[in-house]
């Protein structure tokens, strides 16, 4: 495995002093290697990793009994798939990820909506909701196992719970934030109530709730690991809790990596919606990015 | 209102350029169809008193602006010239007395007064196009398109606001007021914030375009030359109460520099 990745990384390089790039469609190849380096270089740093990682295992620097060699790992990947439970366990916390953001993001998006268009609202919800917010919610898991057993309930709460906050403060943030004067300028020009929150306040307030969604995300994933853990007969977190029982270091390095990945795909996903629905902002327009 | 406003003096000896309401003969532009007008509404305040706390910034105003007349209202800041402006268009209220807009009491938002305000006041999330139609409404694209031509940016309905310049989005801004056909037209110091370049193209367009659609303008202004170079009529605001109330009688399009144009912004400083 790692050394298709090698070969991957370096070939851009390769090309690059490759005296076929001089040939008359130079510029479209060397624009070709520029995007694929540009593609490539997130990935350099984990990679780098990941061979120091392998070369350490396999001369014996490392036990497995501390860390598996990573080849160990993808034949943990391998024996998994095959046998079906890792496809198992990983839809089943997806799925428990899901619904809980689905919930636990509605409330938070509804409360951050009220309280955000509605004063009355905002003195009424919003210092309970600070008070809460500030409680850790895997605080309350000895609680939620005693209300809730350890059913799919359980899980599903506390996921909720921990990404309502982020996507309420930023909800309420941004739509406390849009301008006032496009506001106005909306009122003058005749927009009844549900366009001037359609039109104006919504999509002003839509990079905020994005950044909200986002870091709601990070929090979804640590809190169904910790839940899982914790208390579960499936998904990921079983599935490392269980092999750890067997000392199978492998299978934990594994749903940690599983982990990893599912986190940056999510990640992902909110960056191409971002990105769509953000078409409008000079931030996402053409090639700017950095400030600098 | 047309004919109620018809004689311009001068307009027959005014140079090419800008069109002329009676249509005469200009190689540029050809003269505007009658269907290019629509009524402007007139305005009336009668003894408006509006007071923020116990401080008044208007005490008890009279001010009578026949439809179709392009009024200037000159004055310093705080001297409540925002401030008549936001009680015409029924942004705000009056503590007494009574403002009309036709034959309608302000009461609220008035949908026949349209506001073209110092910034632009794009919304960056909706293209060209939408801001200008951004009421919707039957038949807004066309209508919108119609406005976007007449500004001269007909082919930037698909952009976003964010790639124009200052002048375009103050363009874009005037669009979205004249898409509805509005009575009258607010103008809050809309060319504040551009170049002196810009700034007279705005000024021959807001004219051109007071000329051939007909309604009433009133434009707040600092700036006492901009004010005799467009208005017909020049008001001068001084601690609420009005100072100064003169007519313009200049031809059209106005060379700013002329000596009875410099001696009016003198009378009109003088007032300030």
């Amino acid at each position: 495995m790692s050394s298709t990745l090698t070969s991957a990384a370096a070939s851009p390089s390769a090309a690059e002093s490759h005296p076929q790039a001089r040939e008359p469609s130079v510029p479209r190849i060397t624009a070709y290697v520029r995007s694929v380096s540009r593609a490539l270089l997130p990935w350099a740093l984990p990679l780098g990793a990941l061979i120091a990682w392998q070369a350490a295992a396999s001369l014996g620097l490392l036990s497995t009994r501390v860390l598996p060699a990573p080849s160990d790992v993808a034949l943990a990947f391998w024996r998994t798939l095959k046998d079906g439970s890792l496809l198992a366990n990983i839809s089943v916390s997806t799925g428990r990820a899901l619904v809980g953001l689905a919930i636990g993001g509605a409330v938070g998006l509804a409360l951050g909506v009220l309280n955000g268009v509605w004063r009355p609202a905002e003195t009424i919800f919003d210092s309970t909701l600070q008070m809460l917010r500030n409680v850790p919610h895997l605080a309350i898991i000895p609680l939620v196992i005693l209300w809730f057993g350890i059913d799919e309930e359980a899980k599903i709460f506390l996921v909720a719970i921990g990404v309502a906050f982020p996507i309420y403060l930023n909800t309420f943030h941004g739509i406390r934030t849009v301008d006032r004067g496009l506001v106005e300028m909306a009122r003058v020009y005749g927009l009844p109530p549900g366009a001037l929150f359609l039109r104006i306040v919504l999509p002003g307030a839509l990079p905020s709730i994005l950044v909200g969604l986002r870091y709601a995300l990070g929090i979804m994933w640590l809190t169904l690991i910790v839940a899982e853990t914790i208390s579960s007969t499936s998904g990921i977190g079983y599935m490392t809790m269980n092999a750890r029982e067997f000392l199978q270091t492998d299978v934990v390095v594994l749903g940690v990596v599983a982990y990893a990945l599912l986190g940056k795909l999510a990640d992902s996903l909110t960056r191409a919606i971002e990105r769509r629905a953000l078409a409008w902002h000079p931030a996402y327009q053409g090639e700017a990015g950095g400030i600098a | 209102m047309s004919e109620a406003f018809a004689p311009r003096p001068g307009s027959a000896t005014a140079p090419a350029q800008s069109a002329d309401i009676r249509g005469t003969f200009r190689p540029a532009a050809p003269p505007p169809e009658p269907s290019l007008r629509w009524a402007g509404s007139p305005v009336r305040l009668d003894g408006v008193t509006k007071s923020f706390g116990d401080r008044p910034v208007l005490r008890r105003l009279n001010l009578d602006i026949p439809a179709g007349q392009f009024v200037a209202v000159v004055g310093r800041s705080g001297g409540g010239k925002t401030t008549l402006m936001r009680l015409v268009c029924g942004l705000d209220l009056a503590t007494s007395g009574e403002v009309f807009v036709g034959d309608t009491k302000v009461n609220g938002l008035m949908p026949q007064v349209r506001l073209l305000f110092q910034d632009p006041r794009l919304a960056p999330w909706q293209r060209v196009l939408a801001n200008v139609g951004i009421a919707r409404g039957p038949g807004w694209r066309e209508a919108a398109d119609a406005a976007l031509r007449d500004v001269g940016l007909a082919d930037r309905g698909r952009d976003w606001p964010s790639v124009l310049s200052g002048g375009q989005k103050q363009r874009v801004a005037l669009a979205r007021a004249l898409v509805s056909r509005p009575g009258v037209l607010l103008l809050d110091e809309p060319f504040g914030a551009l170049d002196a370049l810009t700034r007279s193209e705005m000024h021959r367009l807001i004219e051109r375009i007071w000329t051939e659609h007909g309604f009433t303008a009133v434009l707040i202004t600092h700036d006492v030359a901009e004010a005799v170079a467009l208005a017909d009529r020049v008001v001068v605001l001084r601690q609420g109460e009005v100072a100064l109330d003169v007519s313009v009688d200049l031809p059209r399009p106005r060379a700013s520099a002329t000596t009875e144009a410099l001696e009016l912004q003198r009378r009109i400083l003088a007032a300030v």
